[in-house]
């Protein structure tokens, strides 16, 4: 069977196989199923110094059962979506619940909050671009970086992705959707100076619709401005000042929160924030709505991961948690209902002020701009912060020299309670929507 | 540390990875010659097939029940082209004649105009078995792997009644490999990989820490049953989770740092290993680039890269090109003294292959990579570095970590660390990030102590999106100063 590299299988195929995988499970005497098939296929190259670096030609297929008998699950996995691999799958997955325990928070997500009538939200629009095509337009990426300045001395390349995958889910329900989404990049690595004062940095644009990207020589120069920017980094000395978070960093921030808040590390008792639903935890002109319709968004979807319709729905409401993040399976631990957050958050938004990045420069006066955090040092059953840190000093509200080599340390709980503005350069490259985060006070240790 | 090997011949090897990968589609040697043709265009410098068959699966258990348990398989094979700097690459999750050549032919649209290639005639190497190929999957029945997971559990509980939460994970892996390659290589490996992991939640008043701890190997489950193995995991992951509920905040500023033997040996992953792979100094965008006889790190400190270690996590008979795996010297007594390599990077840098090409897996691209890479020890009594030291921070527990290649910048970020007061070991303190310069960091190494250890098997490293396991290690370290990332100003 040769298909077209380009072709993904027939949707037909992908419900298919599901259907099998629950008949299958329920020849076996699972009371319940569900089942995730999925078939990728995307291009990337990626070009350096002008030349082609990698060409990749990507084509990926999964199916994923799990299967319960009276509050017992197994699953399982293959890559091969043929008629035996499914029936093996489905035998393996029947096969270990005989040895998992009876779990009554196991199971489907409720019938009646399986999305009947799902939305189009448009995220399915195929780049007809050829591998020539994508090179050529990686090239002119980095070659907007390399002429951008003459300190640019090397890059790490620039690259185009393109990606269509078709995702297919069903449960014995009775509900089954498969659906196509598509995910297209440009991105490029700049590597300015030499020697001992060598710095890089990078830029990168993606979206569902190719015309949603940004150009690819903006993207170059973009990366390029970024890298020169860093030259000259030193440490600061240790004290403790405002921090500002760059939108694409701010990200994690409110990750960590979305972390705190999840089922998984709730119910475990496993996160500092435990029992503090209805607390005030941010200011309280902050608000955050989960808006999971968004067209053409990255983290639209018109149901979970468990087949659950997703809706608009706050999570932080003038600076008080007003609910957690669930699925099924820890909103039965935790006596609740599932907040349609199986799989993920889909498109967190922050609420944005009024001030752009340089306003909130301004605003804060003296102090460290984050452009990238390294490390892991988030321990989110505790809520202590300790990374990595590199970015700008700020004096007099205005950028004064570039910083590398420190730490940025605090408690979330301090770090959420002290935003004191988000602003309007909103980041859309992820599942969580916010502009640059303005912080009163972080320990910043260096020198 | 051991060097025997274990007996397995490799013509064993070569023969039940050919059964199991090439002949349920019909495959063979000369099979292979259409698709290698289809790879070699003119302009291409050489090619290669990765074959793989993989099984998996993972248990879970939490609270007292076992909660997931999960199995999946994948096969398929990768077709690589390579001309200059250019490669081009395509998989195919199923094997078979019709899809290989598919991918072949994708893979070879990369190669600029040139003299063709010839395909070199295969030879097998000879190798040697640093592990046995046996299925660690089936090592233990299903009820004695839901036995084990119980064990560890109690034995956590059993410390401490503030042991509020327990979730065991145990996983193993089972591949297969074949690679074919236009320079004749025809090669296989058979790898069993297992792991288990404790982590815990202690709850004391208001505060609550977690803890964790685990081991593996390229071995089978039935290691972990003897004598008191996960019981001794669990209960080091209580010990942790114990330990930080009576942590304080941590200092920040600039200061002496003790590194424990073992797992803090991450600190070498990332302040030098890194940046002393082959593609980031073939590109020139390492710190450590053109380096190479230049001066490092302080004498005291001889880093190696050891692929050969029987049974380690990071281990390989074969990279993932089909080179054998080597003891690579990084730094002899602080001088820099050579790159790990890939075929890609050492052909175009001149250099000998090291035997660090590694991939994730059949569907993505070899790189070079790290194995086990750890310093070797010195003269020193732990207990009299830890005495040396006036105020200073002593890090015995680290979780991840993270590196620039470019600037240098990497950091580490301790799990377990203690304050050190005129030479006494204190109070412990929360865990903190370090940060510091790769190319610097090591010149500060002032003591190394004789209590080389490597960690217990449990290492992931990341880089451009492909997850590898490896291994570290180190003996005790005084580093004279490194930033650390408290609280405490």
């Amino acid at each position: 069977m040769s298909e077209d590299r380009n072709e993904l299988p027939a949707a037909a195929t992908l419900e298919q196989r599901i259907e099998q995988a629950l008949d299958e499970a329920r020849r076996h005497g699972a009371e319940a199923a569900e089942a995730a098939c999925s078939g990728d296929v995307g291009l990337s190259v990626n070009v350096r110094k002008g030349a082609i670096d990698t060409l990749e030609h990507h084509r990926n297929r999964d199916l994923a059962v799990s299967v319960y008998f009276g509050g017992r699950k197994g699953s399982a996995n293959s890559g091969d979506l043929s008629a035996e691999a499914v029936r093996e799958a489905v035998q393996a997955a029947c096969d270990i619940a005989r040895y998992t325990s009876e779990d009554p928070a196991n199971g489907l997500a409720p019938a009646e909050r399986m999305a009947v009538d799902p939305p189009d939200l448009d995220l399915d629009h195929p780049w007809g671009i050829t591998p020539e095509e994508a090179v050529e337009r990686a090239r002119a990426c980095e070659e907007a970086a390399l002429e951008a300045d003459r300190r640019i001395e090397n890059t790490e390349g620039a690259g185009v992705s393109v990606h269509r995958g078709l995702h297919a889910y069903g449960n014995s329900h009775g509900f089954l959707s498969v659906l196509p989404e598509t995910r297209h990049g440009v991105h490029c690595v700049a590597v300015a100076g030499h020697g001992e004062d060598m710095q890089r940095d990078y830029w990168y644009t993606v979206a569902r619709d190719p015309n949603g990207l940004e150009g690819a020589s903006a993207v170059g120069r973009r990366a390029a401005e970024r890298a020169t920017a860093r030259l000259g980094a030193d440490s600061v000395s240790t004290e403790r000042v405002p921090v500002l978070f760059e939108a694409a960093v701010a990200r994690g921030l409110i990750g960590h929160l979305v972390g705190a808040v999840k089922g998984s590390a709730l119910y475990r008792r496993a996160s500092f924030l435990v029992d503090r639903l209805g607390e005030q935890l941010f200011p309280a002109w902050m608000q955050m709505v989960e808006r999971p319709h968004i067209p053409r968004a990255l983290g639209s979807a018109a149901f979970d991961a468990e087949g659950v319709a997703t809706a608009d729905s706050p999570l932080i409401a003038d600076g008080v948690l007003r609910r957690y993040v669930l699925d099924s399976y820890s909103a039965r631990r935790m006596g609740l209902e599932t907040t349609a957050n199986a799989g993920g958050i889909h498109n967190l938004e922050v609420q944005s002020g009024p001030d752009d990045f340089d306003s909130l420069v301004r605003r804060m006066g003296r102090g460290l701009i984050v452009t990238e955090l390294m490390g892991q040092g988030v321990n989110l059953v505790t809520g202590d912060y300790s990374r990595g840190a590199a970015g700008f000093w700020v004096e007099n509200g205005q950028v004064d020299r570039p910083v590398q080599e420190v730490t940025i340390a605090g408690h979330l709980g301090d770090l959420f309670a002290g935003i004191q503005a988000v602003g309007a350069d909103v980041d859309r490259r992820g599942n969580v929507l916010t502009g640059s985060i303005l912080i009163d006070e972080m320990t910043v240790a260096g020198k | 540390m051991q060097r025997d090997t274990v007996a397995s011949p490799i013509d064993e090897t070569l023969r039940q990875a050919e059964a199991d990968l090439l002949a349920p589609a019909g495959l063979d040697e000369q099979g292979l010659d259409a698709v290698f043709s289809r790879l070699l265009r003119p302009g291409v410098d050489f090619a290669d097939l990765y074959f793989q068959a993989s099984r998996r699966e993972a248990w879970v258990l939490e609270d007292g029940i076992v909660r997931e348990g999960s199995r999946s398989r994948d096969r398929g094979v990768g077709a690589r082209a390579v001309s200059g700097e250019t490669t081009g690459f395509a998989y195919c999750d199923e094997i078979d004649l019709p899809a290989l050549l598919d991918a072949s032919r994708a893979a070879g649209v990369v190669a600029r105009s040139g003299g063709a290639r010839a395909l070199s005639p295969f030879r097998s190497g000879s190798g040697r078995a640093l592990y046995r190929g046996d299925d660690p999957l089936a090592s233990l029945d299903a009820d004695a792997k839901v036995a084990l997971l119980h064990r560890a559990e109690k034995a956590a509980r059993d410390v401490d009644p503030r042991i509020e939460h327990v979730v065991v994970s145990l996983a193993g892996a089972h591949d297969t490999i074949l690679v074919a390659s236009s320079e004749g290589d025809w090669a296989a490996d058979i790898r069993p990989l297992v792991r288990i992991n404790v982590s815990v939640l202690a709850v004391s008043g208001d505060r609550r820490e977690s803890g964790a701890s685990g081991g593996g190997g390229r071995y089978s489950y039935s290691r972990f049953v003897e004598a008191d193995r996960v019981e001794a995991y669990a209960r080091e992951a209580a010990r942790q989770a114990l330990v930080n509920l009576e942590a304080e905040d941590a200092p920040a500023g600039h200061l002496p740092v003790v590194l424990g033997p073992g797992w803090p040996g991450v600190l070498l992953h990332e302040a030098v290993g890194h940046g002393l792979e082959g593609d980031f100094n073939r590109k020139g965008t390492s710190a450590f680039s053109g380096r190479i006889g230049e001066r490092v790190a302080s004498p005291l400190c001889t880093v190696v890269d050891d692929g050969t270690l029987a049974e380690r996590r990071g281990s390989l008979n074969i990279d993932d090109e089909g080179h054998p795996t080597q003891c690579n010297t990084l730094i002899q007594e602080g001088v820099l003294t050579g790159y790990m390599q890939d075929r890609l990077n050492a052909g175009l840098m001149g250099q000998e292959r090291t035997g660090n090409a590694r991939r994730e897996s059949y569907a993505h691209l070899p790189m070079p990579r790290m194995t086990n890479t750890y310093m070797l020890p010195g003269s020193d009594d732990p207990a009299s570095i830890i005495g040396s030291v006036d105020r200073g921070l002593y890090a015995v527990h680290f979780g991840g970590g993270q590196v620039d290649i470019t600037s240098g910048k990497f950091v580490f970020s301790a799990s377990e660390a203690y304050w050190i007061e005129n030479g006494r070991i204190q109070h412990p303190v929360k865990g903190a990030t370090l940060i510091g310069n790769g190319p610097d960091v090591l010149t500060r190494v002032s003591r190394v102590g004789n209590d080389l250890q490597l960690d217990s098997g449990i290492g992931v490293c990341g880089k451009e999106g492909q997850s590898l396991p490896v291994g570290v290690g180190q003996p005790t370290l005084l580093v004279d100063g490194m930033t650390v990332g408290g609280t405490q100003a």
